[in-house]
């Protein structure tokens, strides 16, 4: 761990990752595009609506990975003050609050022809979705809130830490409490219940998604390595007038 | 010194990841004691034979969740009458109003509404729940010719098990 602390380190992986790993995101998300949209059937029950699945389920994955990856962050940052954790929770959370929106929006999207609600309130699951993106926003505001970005980056850190109670009763609010959101389809007793030839696309996006995050974190973790050397050579040329 | 100013910082370092998980730990066992408190009323629908069991106040409004009974749904123009079942009890319904499209017999349903006097359930919302079943029309076909799953059911239990692909 103590080997990534070195920025420029960092950055010499990252930058040799970045080309490799937008390829592959592209790749996969021109696989996956076809698949969702062409090379995969409409549902049974559904029809075409299904297709939602593809961007749905994927972001809301993300989103609770993300927030996983922040928590992490957080507490490399608390405990073994690890100077890069800063710059990485600070470059994931607006990312994951993002995979949230998405899967926030495109849920009401597919609920209204499948439900016939865009939204319910009082469905634990939909509620503590809703509860995570808060948790991101908080994130996202309590960095900015300080004049001292390290301040900022720890009472962050705390909030982040804070929210992981939220990540398991997202996960299984639809097993604990009867929900209008149906349960999970792949990770159950008795094995995946999405016909393979939807979960195909459904796969193929999600590594998309995956890739898609890692591209924008090392974008963002690389911008933000340079707003703060700039920073600092900008104190540096002050203190020499 | 230099060795002792290490050990030092290693034995803070593990005092915060020892207050952090700590904190964890407390903040996780305090959410799931309030979650197991509110378990009641974090529920979405409540079933029929939790409604036969514990009746709500005539003019509250609740949701009660099941399956449409088949062969229950008359269609009169806009008012609609059916049962909803889980399998055990089932309640009466009376709703006017549009229809989710993927209402139909057999499928999963939740109500919103109020108890009327008779024992039946008035609603005044209706909605959709669907199963995390996802199949392609042929399959659903095919399966329903074989005999594994009849009309009116909810799909089998392990459609893609492997010893079940076609």
């Amino acid at each position: 761990m103590q080997f990534l602390a070195n920025p420029a380190r960092f950055l010499r992986i990252a930058n040799a990752l970045l080309p490799w790993l937008s390829l592959i995101t592209l790749g996969l998300f021109a696989a996956g595009l076809y698949y969702a949209f062409f090379a995969s059937p409409p549902d049974y029950q559904q029809g075409d609506s299904v297709r939602i699945m593809y961007i749905h389920v994927p972001a809301a994955w993300m989103a609770l990975m993300t927030y996983a990856a922040l928590a992490v962050f957080a507490l490399l940052l608390l405990v073994w003050k690890h100077p890069l954790a800063e710059v990485l929770a600070k470059s994931a959370a607006p990312i994951g609050a993002g995979f949230t929106l998405i899967a926030l929006a495109t849920g009401s999207l597919w609920g209204k022809p499948t439900w016939g609600t865009w939204w319910a309130w009082g469905d634990a699951r939909l509620t503590s979705v809703l509860v995570l993106f808060f948790f991101y926003l908080g994130h996202m505001a309590l960095t900015h809130a300080f004049d001292d970005a390290t301040r900022g980056a720890r009472a962050a850190a705390v909030l982040a830490l804070v929210g992981v109670v939220n990540l398991p009763v997202v996960k299984f609010s639809v097993d604990w409490w009867s929900t209008l959101h149906q349960p999970a389809s792949i990770s159950r007793i008795g094995g995946s219940a999405i016909d393979p030839s939807m979960l195909t696309p459904l796969l193929l996006m999600a590594g998309a998604f995956l890739g898609y995050f890692l591209c924008l974190l090392i974008l963002r973790a690389r911008a933000e390595l340079a707003r703060r050397k700039l920073r600092s050579l900008q104190l540096l040329a002050a203190e020499r007038d | 010194m230099a060795a002792k100013s290490l050990s030092s910082a290693k034995a803070r370092r593990r005092k915060r990841l020892a207050l952090a998980l700590g904190a964890l730990l407390a903040l996780g066992g305090a959410t799931a004691l309030v979650l197991t408190a509110f378990q009641e009323s974090l529920v979405f629908f409540y079933s029929p034979s939790e409604l036969a069991a514990k009746p709500p106040a005539p003019d509250r409004r609740v949701r009660i969740g099941g399956l449409v009974e088949p062969g229950s749904l008359e269609k009169n123009g806009q008012d609609v009458r059916f049962r909803i079942t889980d399998l055990t009890q089932s309640i009466a319904v009376t709703y006017r109003g549009l229809l989710p499209d993927l209402f139909r017999e057999g499928q999963g349903v939740v109500a919103q509404g109020t108890l009327a006097g008779d024992g039946g359930f008035r609603a005044n919302e209706v909605l959709a729940k669907h199963d995390e079943t996802y199949m392609p029309p042929e399959v659903a076909e095919a399966l329903k010719k074989s005999g594994r799953w009849k009309e009116g059911e909810a799909p089998p239990t392990h459609p893609f098990a492997p010893e079940s692909a076609p």
